[in-house]
């Protein structure tokens, strides 16, 4: 070997694939303000759409005036549901099998619904038109309680579905009933309960929230009358589903929709769902003939595009006296809104809430789920977590600290006592979920000692009897949570969208000169998909990351996939991508025996070449190997090197991690520092450790606003009170704690690379970290549990609750 | 309406124009001057994402007019980059340290910490979180932001930079 060739080493860094902290190639053009949003976009002759909302919460719609709006400077048109009756769009179905009115249809049901869509030729005239608009309502009474939802005298909110007794997923309990849905073994776990030696009976709220990525939902339609063609760029998360739904529901054939997700500002799962805006515009720009934009305000945005959550579980534990668990059971309402427009497998009307047994070996486990209406905003989309996974570990790892602190148990110990373990995996559980893979113990037990959780909760023991002495006002929470998700949806034979499989895709062309282009059917939203697909076909084909273009969002061009939310992007598309690569390696591998004049099975794999077995000089690269692709074909092959794969994953995935929080709380004024914050993550293996990383601080931060902050909070005539950012929280760069990020790493044993997934972990794990840690500080004054989110007065009302201030 | 006349320095080049006296200062950048490098995030001047630099001070251009701002001189993210084209240290920390994602609140976020770098050359930790609290940011968590301003002061000051440890 001479010194001019290169190691192995040095050969695999420059591929700059898995596992390296390879900088992003997208931020090339975001840091020179090149980004391409949906609102940049500018078409000739574009036209400006804005909507008149309801200021009622429930009301009859008796008459709707658009004479004035109509006469308003620079106004085009003006859409109510009667000129959408004329093309049977009033009303829409929704992912969930409800159906939802797309502009109000007789009634209004929630603030802020949309009533009349007015087009003009600017922003401010559309915004004019809108505030023309007449409508006479009359008020009737409201409902924002999903705990009264179903009394036998609650106001019907859904009049359309008064005589349906069956609903999308079985018989209606009520004519505010929704769903009823339930997990487990009833029998087996009522049976657990009547033995046990002790139990915890707690009601626990996930209030309602809203993702609120930076950039709101917007869309820009334009349909060609002459070709019969929509095009529709928009803020899509699954921009495949848009198109065929966009199909179904308007009946233009989906070869004829070229739906496009430009770059996306954020999206957290508020940008999964169809919303009215969407179908106004693609019908404004039918009558009108020229594109027109939709881009929706703050106020819009917090207060009618998907929230999240709104789940009220009563929840059980049983355990036995000296602390091993042995049955659970949780009874949920869910507060849907008006309209069930849930984004959820469509099979699973509460998600996968049935992850609620988390990382612990419960033998016995059951839920039911009963969703109802009422006058909110319609929705229910899984903000930053897979479809109801949050609600479930924020109330199994509430639950299990309350259990430890009936048990007199330290609230690790009694976790570390209960965990599944490594030699269970795959391990079913009481739901019938299996556990892919984990080493639970390892993980916990590193983050106890990275925290030094011995020496943390003797500091506590000190500062606590020193408060009882009077020496302190300030209390110390320490908050442990164990988290275990299932993402990835999903297996086909248990997930679809509208009978569609969530299968995802993946399609790679080589180049004659060793450089490629990777298309996809997920959508990043900020993930840095451009720069971590590219290191998964670095390391399969050993061509540099950097030769590598990835495109996703435009349906035309990628494979047909399912989009881009519960952290699904890596375990079906990542592993779409190495199989692909897979098969372009096979047919490299036989170019490379027929250029090499040897038998495949003589070759073997090297980083960026297949050699031959015991002769490692004789080699071609896959850079050669490209090229030969195209002129040097073995006879009868055909020429070209490009591969398609549709993945049905086997199984979701199973990411876990352990958290540790430390919270000092001045009862006085309710004030609450994070003093640290430690997450440990298993996601398998890591693509881009960097970005692996940011992610884990995003969604830290993320879960610290819902956990302190955060809540769309209606009064009681339905009036949303919290739809600014003056009202809502979104934590700046003075509140957010530091972050400490460490990892364990147990691949995935069914997944091609082995990775898992682990943009939303932070924010299904750090949920009830936080709120652990704000409970453990009142914990030893006999609080069982306070409820989200701990603003300052919150935190304040619970210590006086406790007798506190004297 | 009625329109007036305005002129203004933007990114150095000087722009006439008539503008409604309504019409916002980051609507006229965006929709009428084609500067789309500042965003609209909320429009009631919470979230940054809409940060110019406006005679010398940061300005959310959302909550300003664009007759208010005539005789301005202006900066935008476009107008970031060095003379000869290459990356301003800005740009190139917020790349380097992996401090932005989806890359909505960067440009008003370069654009704050451009006008907190010209105010302090050397600013501490806690000096740059309460510097950038005008600014919004969804997907980073701050911590990576931090260390790309400090990565850029560093640049400027002309000493190497040193990663606060972990």
């Amino acid at each position: 070997m001479n010194a001019q060739t290169p190691t192995s080493a040095e050969r695999a860094a420059k591929l700059e694939g898995m596992g390296c902290k390879r900088k992003r190639v997208e931020d090339v053009r975001f840091v020179q303000g090149k980004g391409n949003y949906v609102d940049d976009l500018k078409l000739p002759g574009m036209l400006y759409g804005d909507f008149n909302r309801s200021p009622h919460a429930h009301a009859r719609v008796k008459k709707i005036d658009t004479t004035k709006a109509g006469a308003v400077p620079g106004v085009v048109a003006v859409i109510t549901a009667e000129t959408l009756k004329t093309v049977n769009l009033a009303w829409m179905p929704t992912l969930a099998g409800d159906v939802q009115m797309v502009l109000a249809d007789g009634k209004v049901l929630f603030q802020n619904q949309e009533v009349a869509f007015v087009i003009a030729d600017s922003r401010e005239a559309a915004a004019d038109g809108a505030d023309k608009v007449e409508v006479e309502y009359e008020a009737l009474p409201v409902n924002v309680d999903p705990m009264k939802a179903m009394a036998p005298n609650a106001p019907m909110i859904r009049e359309d579905l008064k005589d349906k007794t069956e609903g999308a997923h079985g018989k209606r309990k009520h004519y505010n009933h929704i769903f009823a849905w339930q997990a487990g073994d009833k029998a087996a776990t009522d049976a657990a309960f009547a033995k046990a030696d002790v139990t915890i009976n707690e009601f626990i709220v996930y209030p309602r929230v809203h993702p609120c990525p930076l950039e709101t939902c917007q869309c820009v339609a334009s349909f060609d009358k002459i070709k019969g063609e929509l095009t529709l760029w928009g803020t899509f998360q699954a921009p495949h589903v848009i198109r065929t739904v966009g199909s179904l529901i308007s009946k233009i054939p989906e070869h004829k929709i070229h739906v496009i997700a430009p770059d996306i500002g954020g999206g957290f799962g508020n940008k999964v769902g169809a919303y009215s805006g969407y179908i106004c515009a693609i019908v404004a720009s039918i009558v009108t003939g020229v594109p027109v934009k939709w881009v929706e305000d703050r106020i819009e945005n917090l207060s009618t595009t998907a929230f999240a959550r709104d789940f009220h579980m009563q929840m059980e534990i049983a355990a036995t006296k000296d602390g091993k668990v042995t049955a659970m059971r949780c009874y949920t309402i869910a507060d849907h809104g008006a309209f069930d427009a849930c984004a959820n497998a469509t099979k699973w009307p509460a998600g996968l809430f049935s992850i609620i047994s988390g990382s612990y070996d419960f033998p016995a486990a059951y839920c039911l789920v009963d969703g109802v209406y009422t006058n909110k905003a319609p929705g229910g989309v899984a903000y930053r977590c897979s479809f109801r996974v949050t609600e479930a570990a924020y109330c199994i790892e509430r639950a299990m600290d309350i259990m430890a602190q009936k048990l007199g148990m330290d609230p690790a110990e009694f976790r570390l006592k209960n965990l599944i373990r490594r030699e269970q995996m795959p391990y079913t559980s009481a739901f019938g979920w299996q556990y892919d893979s984990g080493d639970y113990q390892t993980a916990m037990n590193k983050a106890m000692q990275s925290v030094d959780y011995k020496k943390l909760r003797a500091e506590q023991k000190q500062k606590r009897e020193a408060f009882k002495r009077g020496e302190t006002r300030e209390l110390m929470g320490i908050g442990v949570a164990f988290f275990t998700e299932i993402v990835g949806a999903g297996p086909s034979r248990a997930c679809d969208i509208l009978g569609i499989g969530m299968f995802d895709s993946a399609e790679i062309r080589i180049h004659p000169t060793g450089t490629g282009i990777c298309r996809l059917g997920t959508k990043s939203q900020g993930q840095g998909h451009e720069t971590t697909y590219a290191q998964i076909i670095a390391t399969e084909l050993g061509l540099p990351a950097d030769n590598i273009m990835v495109e996703e969002g435009n349906t035309d061009t990628a494979p047909y996939g399912l989009g881009t939310y519960g952290s699904r992007s890596t375990p079906v598309s990542g592993a779409a991508t190495a199989m692909a690569c897979r098969k372009i390696k096979a047919k490299a591998q036989m170019i490379a025996a027929y250029m090499l004049e040897v038998h495949d099975d003589d070759l073997e794999w090297d980083i960026d070449r297949f050699q031959v077995k015991g002769n490692p000089e004789r080699f071609k690269t896959m850079t050669e190997l490209a090229w030969a692709a195209y002129h040097e074909v073995p006879p009868g092959m055909e020429p070209g090197l490009e591969a398609i794969n549709y993945y049905d994953p086997p199984n979701f995935t199973f990411p876990y991690g352990a958290y540790f929080c430390v919270v000092d709380v001045d009862v006085d004024t309710g004030m609450t520092k994070i003093r640290r914050f430690y997450a440990l993550d298993d996601c398998g293996t890591r693509i881009n450790p960097m970005i692996i990383e940011g992610q884990i601080h995003g969604g830290l931060t993320e879960a610290f606003g819902i956990a302190m902050g955060q809540e769309i909070h209606y009064d009681d005539e339905g009036n949303v009170t919290t739809a600014s950012l003056m009202d809502y929280f979104l934590p700046t760069a003075v509140e957010t704690p530091h972050w400490e990020t460490d990892w364990t790493e147990v691949p995935s044993p069914h997944h091609p690379i082995g990775a898992k997934g682990v943009g939303e972990s932070p924010n299904v794990g750090g949920v009830p970290c936080f709120s652990n840690a704000i409970n453990d500080a009142f914990a030893f004054l006999g609080s069982t549990h306070i409820q989200m989110p701990h603003d300052h007065w919150r935190v304040w009302t619970a210590a006086d609750k406790l007798g506190l201030h004297g | 309406m009625a329109k007036s006349q305005v002129t203004m320095k933007v990114n150095g080049k000087i722009i006439e124009a008539l503008v409604e006296p309504r019409t916002l200062l980051i609507h006229f950048l965006r929709d009428q001057q084609n500067i789309t490098g500042p965003h609209i995030g909320c429009e009631t001047s919470h979230c940054g994402a809409c940060t110019v630099d406006l005679d010398g001070k940061s300005v959310k251009s959302c909550t300003v007019f664009a007759v208010q701002a005539n005789g301005a001189d202006i900066r935008t993210i476009e107008g970031m980059a060095n003379a000869d084209g290459t990356l301003h240290a800005l740009q190139e920390g917020f790349r380097e340290m992996h401090g932005l994602q989806c890359g909505f609140c960067t440009p008003g976020m370069i654009t704050r910490a451009y006008r907190l770098l010209q105010e302090n050359k050397n600013p501490s930790e806690e000096e740059i979180r309460y510097g950038i609290s005008g600014n919004l940011c969804r997907c980073t968590g701050y911590q990576n932001i931090v260390k790309a301003i400090q990565f850029a002061a560093a640049k400027l000051n002309g000493v190497p930079f040193q990663e606060a440890a972990e």
